[in-house]
């Protein structure tokens, strides 16, 4: 998996918040490209655009090998991200993608826990197979 | 992969990819460039854009990362808090 960070800032000044701050929380540095975004043209591909702030609100994509759209989610600037709820959904999509569609992961579904093998026999059995307690 | 260029005080142009859409209207330009609305499923929109990446400035394409799973990350600004 690559990342890939996307702001309206320079990358002078990705160079200077890296060199300065980031590489005292990240040793050795950000480890992925840092891309300017400086007219938020690619923001308004997006649709995470603010023209009235003229920043990128926190909006967040994964793309696929084929370069499909998975899934997104976009925050307001104040609240952060979950890394570890992000990665579970990369860890969910890609065993779907390996399982060639033939697996889904329900709610709540963590690396390790079931899955279900949707067929014309799971149709109103879903219950013997998933448990509310499992979303949680 | 992404090829390197030398700083300077120009900044480097955006090159925005065709994608495909109905040309716009040129007469009546409106104010404000309507968002796309991004959908799952779809392709996402490639561009290619500067970039700090490990000490070197560089021109990097999301259609680089073709056959690898990409985690594209917006954010406010660099030294933002959260």
């Amino acid at each position: 998996m690559e990342v890939l960070s996307i702001s309206v800032d320079s990358i002078y000044v990705h160079k200077m918040w890296n060199d300065h701050e980031l590489s005292k929380m990240v040793e050795g540095g950000i480890p992925f490209a840092m891309l300017s975004d400086q007219d938020g043209s690619i923001g308004k591909q997006y649709g995470i655009y603010d023209p009235d702030a003229g920043v990128e609100t926190r909006g967040r994509f994964i793309i696929d090998p084929d370069g499909v759209i998975q899934g997104f989610e976009v925050l307001t600037p104040s609240v952060g991200r979950n890394v570890s709820e992000t990665l579970r959904q990369i860890q969910a999509f890609q065993l779907v993608r390996e399982s060639k569609g033939t697996e889904a992961t329900p709610s709540g579904w963590q690396p390790g826990k079931k899955t279900l093998k949707p067929n014309p026999g799971l149709v109103g059995n879903v219950w013997k197979e998933w448990k509310v307690s499992d979303a949680f | 992969m992404p090829q390197e260029f030398k700083p300077g005080c120009q900044r480097p142009e955006i090159k925005k990819k065709d994608t495909g859409g109905a040309p716009a209207e040129v007469q009546n330009p409106p104010e404000e460039v309507e968002q796309k609305m991004i959908r799952v499923g779809k392709p996402a929109p490639d561009f290619t854009a500067p970039a700090y990446y490990k000490g070197k400035f560089v021109m990097t394409s999301l259609s680089e990362y073709l056959g690898k799973w990409i985690l594209l990350c917006f954010y406010p600004g660099d030294f933002t808090f959260v």
